[in-house]
């Protein structure tokens, strides 16, 4: 589970028949600062997430556990769209007693 | 199971169903001297942790969604506890 930014869309008529229905948008994920970490992926759509959403999603094969075909060759799957992140700052609550 | 330690928190109001009620928080991989590891990433909380806090996450989906949810929810990582000592015998 991660952040990332909806950078587009992919449209393909001619797909595997678990993908029909489904939009699939093209996601650039991103580190806790919300800088460009790794390369861009192609994630279905579960919450109706459009260009510029900030947005978080699930990879691996619970991706395709939003599909209603749970087999469904997915491997990415938008999960949310983000209004806020908080980062805290102050490092390790108690770091000198805990790692000894 | 990997430590981590928890850096903030992800609010979102749209969201998958199985999302709803869950805290989603920011945790930062460390190794075992405290120090950061990696990438940061999402992990959903069952042990009410909050920022600072060293915590216990499993990376990994059937763990998830066995705490989490039924068997057919989106769940990654998970936050499985909160880590009150680290102790290394061997240092090199």
């Amino acid at each position: 589970m991660q952040l990332a930014k909806v950078i587009g869309t992919v449209v393909a008529t001619h797909k595997h028949d678990g993908l029909k229905g489904y939009k699939m948008m093209i996601i650039q994920p991103l580190t806790d600062s919300l800088q460009p970490s790794g390369k861009p992926v192609v994630a279905i759509d579960s919450v109706q997430a459009g260009a510029n959403d900030l947005v978080h999603w699930v990879s691996a094969r619970e991706a395709t556990l939003v599909m209603e075909n749970s087999f469904a060759p997915v491997d990415a799957a938008i999960t949310g769209i983000v209004d806020d992140v908080y980062v805290v700052g102050g490092g390790i609550k108690n770091k000198e007693e805990i790692f000894t | 199971m990997i430590l981590a330690r928890v850096k903030g928190n992800v609010v979102a109001s749209v969201k998958y169903p199985c999302y709803e009620g869950q805290r989603l928080l920011i945790v930062q991989p460390i190794d075992e001297k405290g120090d950061d590891l990696g990438d940061s990433f999402l992990a959903c909380d069952t042990v009410y942790a909050g920022p600072g806090d060293t915590v216990l996450v499993q990376r990994e989906g059937n763990t998830a969604r066995q705490l989490l949810g039924t068997s057919l929810d989106p769940f990654h990582s998970v936050i499985v506890g909160i880590v009150d000592k680290v102790s290394v015998e061997i240092k090199e």
